[in-house]
């Protein structure tokens, strides 16, 4: 069992949330194709410390930024993603 | 220092030679020093990486091949899946390329000497609702058009196939009926990976256990050798054929790939008496399942909910998966379930292979086999031998290419495999 550390629920279990996958900026409007293309294919798919997204969809219903550990899934960081961006 | 002692063929003379004069049976693959340089290095020493050095040297006579594992032959997902076969898939191009993988499992074991205890017990998707049913219509008449047996068959034909299920109306999502698929079966995967590896190393192939490759040399756009744990190598031709950590892997030759890694669970019950012989699959449950020829049942079910390179199985994984199973067969509800594991599965964005050229001249890949790694084996092994000797892309696995997802030109697999078995 995951078990994040919800910054406005409390630590629950992973069942509750949603992955979003590595946390990834999207280009600008006119960054062109290949910026784009990269944005929806192109993974990190890091081994080790990953920045990434869950949505706490049985919770809050907000979307928190995770800093997870893909070997041994230990989790570091969580926030929630308007944090990082106010 | 070169080994040139033979493998010695198996065969009913031998078994019986053998077990007259009690003398141990010898090595199936022999050890070698890693050479300077190679014409093809093959990094991953699973079904994959073994096949393509298989198919390269018995096809195309080029066995200057080094397989190079860093940990030992068929220690990932070629040990860890369910072996199971079939090649009834939706779309066009990919029931092609199965059912030429189910062909040539079909006469593996003749081929390699090596029994990989190919059982064709039948493949049978169960369908919980209409829509499913429909579905399974649809793919049963694509299947027939490339002429693979697959039919649609009611509840009565499920019954007789496979007594144990329960079709009767008390589960919450009654089975109405099913996708049944003759040549579907399962395989002994580790037979296949010794059998691969016995084969390509009596052909001449080089097999490196426990050596990991930590770079890839790149010049002028150029692959020129990699570096191991071993050793450096030189060599033209660099195959990735490292699926979960096939990504890593690429990065060293500055190739970018559009894949996730995911960890699969799968888990065995204790061997009870025969009461399963085909294989059972369900999508709207989640589940496959196959009793082997010593009495287990081996089930497996989709991929975890996040990304991964851990192996560690969950609780949420077995509760959920017995109580799926209990569904489909409640007789099993007294039998314990030993063991649980997990394999990493690459992920494609659209669920199908990458295979062939990248970007990097030289630097080839066979992965993002996802959930299906095993049963495409043979023919990702034989097509990729067959594109690095003649350096024309074959029409097998032309759709599968890496720039399709620059062309927009995505494989629609997913309707088929989202239960990959």
């Amino acid at each position: 069992m995951l078990l994040i550390l919800c910054p406005h629920c409390g630590p629950r279990n992973a069942d509750e949330f949603s992955f979003g996958g590595e946390l990834v900026r999207r280009p600008g409007p006119d960054t062109g194709q290949e910026s784009w293309r990269a944005y929806l294919y192109t993974k990190e798919n890091l081994a080790g410390w990953e920045r990434e997204q869950w949505f706490h969809g049985s919770g809050c219903r907000r979307f928190l930024e995770v800093e997870r550990n893909t070997i041994t899934n230990e989790i570091r960081l969580v926030r929630d993603v308007a944090e990082g961006t106010a | 220092m070169k080994n040139r002692r033979r493998i010695a063929k198996y065969s009913a003379l031998s078994l019986i030679k053998q077990s007259v004069t009690g003398r141990r049976w010898s090595r199936a693959w022999r050890h070698h020093d890693l050479q300077a340089s190679y014409d093809v290095v093959i990094i991953g020493g699973g079904v994959h990486g073994l096949a393509t050095a298989y198919y390269l040297a018995r096809n195309h006579g080029i066995t200057n091949v080094a397989v190079i594992e860093k940990s030992y032959i068929g220690s990932g997902g070629s040990g860890r899946n369910t072996a199971i076969v079939r090649s009834n898939y939706l779309t066009p191009e990919g029931s092609a390329f199965y059912d030429r993988s189910l062909e040539l499992y079909e006469r593996l074991a003749d081929d390699l000497n090596f029994n990989v205890m190919f059982e064709k017990r039948g493949h049978m998707t169960l369908a919980h609702n209409d829509s499913s049913l429909r579905t399974m219509q649809w793919r049963a008449e694509v299947n027939k058009l490339a002429g693979i047996d697959s039919d649609v068959i009611g509840t009565h034909d499920i019954k007789r196939l496979a007594p144990a299920i329960d079709v009767s109306d008390r589960p919450r999502y009654p089975i109405l009926g099913a996708l049944w698929h003759p040549p579907g079966g399962i395989v002994r995967h580790d037979a296949v990976v010794w059998g691969y590896a016995r084969a390509a190393d009596s052909l001449g192939v080089h097999i490196h256990q426990q050596t990991e490759v930590t770079a890839i040399d790149v010049a002028g756009g150029r692959v020129t050798g990699v570096v191991t744990t071993g050793g450096r190598i030189s060599t033209p031709v660099v195959v990735n054929c490292t699926a979960g950590w096939s990504t890593l892997v690429s990065n060293l030759a500055g190739v970018r790939l559009p894949i996730t890694t995911r960890p699969l669970q799968a888990a065995v019950t204790e061997a009870v008496q025969p009461i399963l012989n085909p294989v059972v699959v369900s999508g709207s449950l989640h589940v496959y399942l196959s009793q082997t020829a010593r009495g287990e049942f081996v089930f497996g079910a989709s991929v975890d909910p996040f990304s991964a390179y851990s192996t560690r199985g969950s609780l949420e994984f077995a509760e959920g998966l017995a109580g799926h199973v209990l569904e489909l067969m409640p007789s099993l509800s007294h039998v314990r379930m030993v063991r649980q594991w997990s394999g990493l599965c690459d992920m494609t964005p659209d669920f199908g292979p990458i295979i062939g050229m990248t970007p990097v001249a030289g630097f080839y890949v066979d992965v993002g086999w996802g959930t299906y790694g095993f049963k495409g084996a043979p023919v990702a092994g034989e097509q990729t031998a067959q594109l690095l000797a003649t350096g024309v892309v074959p029409e097998l696995i032309a759709p599968f290419s890496l720039d399709r997802f620059e062309r927009g030109d995505l494989t629609a697999e997913k309707g088929a495999a989202a239960v990959g078995h």
